[in-house]
């Protein structure tokens, strides 16, 4: 009972000085819609006029009525002709373009084949932005004078995507991007919490008094518990409103999938509190930490394309498996248990986190 | 227990690396005394005081406080001392009313009892007027009556005041000590550090430290008494002269200049101090004044302090 009372205590006046903190308060809200903005940008799908060519190997009416449909989406402008594939390739890789239009020479016979796209895309794929541009493109389907357009043919571009093998968008960074802003901050309050306190003296007061370790722990950590869950909420909006980022899976499953991360990046906040003398060396371990996180996740690079040890470093991340986590709920749909590996890992890695920084915690100041 | 100790310690130490901080001290401070621990800065004084509140491990040696060891249990004293840092330790952005509320949640009092105790506390500590304040705004004296009211809120047993009053005006530390007297004629031990002579003297008894050794203890009257050294005052001389020379002579301990006055510590085991010193001057400075006089607090303390530095350089 007592203990709860202290608990309270704690938590009450952890939500009234954040309240007073308008730095970090500034910070819960203001780096998920800084980040948001950001990445929005830079992968914003709404893109026009890209600078394009075509090469129309086929010379047909229907392969000028696609070109043309092409053009009328003012997402690419047409500024040259060519006469090969190879020629594409060629303006491609010098950047005068950042798409070509191809159709190959049996491109009526190819729009009766339904295995086979009828045209290509090449395309930039180094930039994301063009390549969803180019997705957006992929959608068009042959317009018919005659007849009513075909609805069996399920692709007319087949995207050649050059130099970027795995598409990315709007839809795979921001679930991704809620684990790194989770993860920069989360572990950056609790570890700044304590260690504000013991660089301003108020520690040795309160290890003075009968408040005991877990106490002080739970009293820290449980604000930022509803921080996190106040920024997923708000990522998951910013993503839905701004960019149709789609939660195909459960709203739990997202808030539950958030949490295991949540408790892994507190826990790991405390374990620096215990090890960081001051709050700047709290923020230099926590970079420290954050580096390796935003590398190696997944969430910038493709996992699969990274060497075998940057994996193995990546599996111990927390971030690694929220990515995973995430993506599969929110993009695929997939419920959290079919992915216990990841879920495992999370609680594998706060037990472990958690563990040492109440054994390195003492009600002492050695 | 209730016997009359409220603190003992038995070689009691403390090392930060090779650093001695806190060396062989043997204390016995008695209930419902004031207690002073009197020493320069780094003489080891908030080490001690740290080591028996259960915050920092001993090194060696050992510590009972309120019948309890110390460190093993530390967790039963937390309840039963009050310790009211060096530092201001308590929350600079929340406010008075915030900062007692909080204290008297952690310590689990009554509902009725919290109330009762921050109003008793505002009004004696004279802070009712401002309970929304944030602390980090107070005047140095406010923040001291704060953090005292909040280190006595729960009514210890035993209070921990480490040097506080180095941040208060001279009449602040006249109010501040009348309550300290309030407290330790209720029956609370009051162990409190200071560097000023004047406040050492109000004490019970206290003990002199010096780099981590505790050079002298008892009440400030049987220190006076007890001084191993004779005290000199020296008038109508030329005192620069004079202080250059005696400083040269074996056995004066210590020469300082009090205005017009020179005060002189010379070794006990001098016989006649006031001829050891005219012989001295004599030839330089024959028409001095040389007086024999009592021995204040402060000269307890140079002696004590410039003995311990003989025997070492010895
Ligand atoms: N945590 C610590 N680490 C290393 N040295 C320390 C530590 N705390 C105190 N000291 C050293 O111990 C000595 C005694 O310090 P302290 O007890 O604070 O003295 P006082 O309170 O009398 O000014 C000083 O030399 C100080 O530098
Ligand atoms: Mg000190």
């Amino acid at each position: 009972m007592n203990s709860l009372r202290r608990i309270f205590a704690i938590l009450q006046k952890e939500i009234r000085q954040l309240s007073r903190d308008r730095l970090t308060f500034g910070m819960i809200i203001g780096i998920p819609m800084i980040q948001i903005a950001l990445f929005g940008f830079a992968i914003n799908t709404d893109v026009r006029h890209l600078r394009a060519a075509v090469a129309d190997e086929s010379n047909t009416e229907l392969s000028r009525t696609l070109a043309a449909d092409a053009q009328a989406t003012q997402v690419i402008d047409v500024i040259a002709h060519v006469r090969t594939a190879t020629e594409l390739e060629a303006l491609l890789r010098d950047g005068d373009i950042d798409v070509g239009l191809y159709i190959p020479p049996d491109y009526p016979r190819r729009l009766q084949q339904r295995d086979r796209s009828a045209a290509q895309l090449l395309v930039d794929g180094s930039d994301p932005i063009i390549l969803s541009a180019a997705r957006q493109l992929a959608t068009l389907t042959q317009h018919y004078d005659s007849e009513p357009p075909q609805s069996l043919r399920a692709a007319l571009f087949d995207i050649r995507n050059h130099f970027n093998p795995e598409r990315r968008s709007a839809v795979n960074v921001v679930p991704a991007l809620m684990g790194v802003i989770l993860t920069m901050t989360m572990v950056l309050f609790t570890a700044v919490a304590i260690v504000r306190e013991r660089e301003r003296g108020n520690l040795e007061l309160l290890i003075n008094t009968p408040v005991k370790t877990v106490e002080l722990m739970i009293g820290k950590i449980v604000p930022y518990i509803f921080i996190g869950l106040v920024q997923v909420t708000l990522i998951v909006l910013l993503g839905m409103l701004l960019f149709r980022v789609p939660i195909e899976g459960t709203v739990a499953n997202v808030y539950l999938g958030s949490l295991a991360l949540i408790a892994a990046n507190l826990s790991l906040g405390l374990l620096i509190s215990t090890l960081a003398q001051s709050q700047f060396q709290a923020m230099q371990m926590t970079f420290f930490f954050f580096l390796p996180s935003i590398l190696l996740s997944g969430f910038m690079f493709p996992f699969a394309g990274m060497p075998k040890a940057a994996q193995y470093i990546a599996e111990v991340l927390p971030l690694t498996h929220f990515v995973r986590i995430i993506r599969g709920v929110m993009l695929r749909g997939a419920d959290l248990v079919h992915m216990v590996p990841d879920l495992g890992a999370l609680f594998a890695f706060t037990a472990v986190t958690l563990t040492l920084a109440v054994l390195r915690f003492h009600k002492r100041l050695d | 227990m209730s016997s009359g100790i409220a603190i003992r310690t038995h070689n009691l130490t403390r090392r930060f690396g090779t650093l001695v901080a806190v060396d062989r001290v043997n204390l016995t401070v008695p209930r419902a005394h004031i207690y002073g621990f009197l020493g320069p800065n780094g003489s080891g004084k908030s080490t001690t005081i740290r080591m028996l509140c259960g915050l920092l491990k001993p090194s060696a040696g050992e510590a009972e406080v309120l019948g309890l060891n110390i460190p093993r249990e530390a967790e039963v004293l937390k309840r039963k001392i009050g310790y009211m840092t060096q530092r201001f330790s308590l929350y600079e952005d929340l406010s008075i009313i915030e900062n007692l509320e909080f204290i008297a949640e952690v310590y689990s009092l009554s509902r009725t009892r919290r109330h009762e105790r921050i109003a008793q506390q505002l009004e004696l500590f004279d802070l009712k007027d401002r309970i929304k304040q944030r602390a980090g705004t107070l005047s140095g004296g406010q923040k001291q009556r704060l953090a005292l009211a909040a280190a006595t809120l729960h009514e210890p047993e035993l209070l921990f005041l480490d040097e506080p009053t180095s941040a208060v005006d001279p009449q602040s530390r006249r109010d501040f000590w009348e309550f300290l007297f309030q407290l330790a004629n209720h029956g609370t031990t009051i162990l409190v550090s200071t560097h000023y002579m004047d406040e050492a003297e109000r004490c019970h008894a206290l003990a002199i430290l010096d780099r981590g050794s505790m050079v002298a203890d008892g009440t400030p009257k049987a220190l006076e008494a007890n001084i191993d050294a004779h005290v000199i005052e020296i008038e109508r001389a030329d005192l620069h002269a004079a202080r250059q020379l005696l400083l040269q002579v074996p056995r004066v301990l210590s020469v300082t200049q009090l205005g017009v006055r020179l005060r002189v510590l010379v070794d006990h085991a001098v016989d006649d101090a006031t001829g050891f010193i005219k012989d001295a001057l004599r030839a330089s400075q024959p028409g001095v004044d040389v007086q024999l006089v009592r021995a204040s607090l402060e000269d307890v303390f140079v002696a004590a302090t410039q003995l311990r530095n003989r025997e070492r350089a010895a």
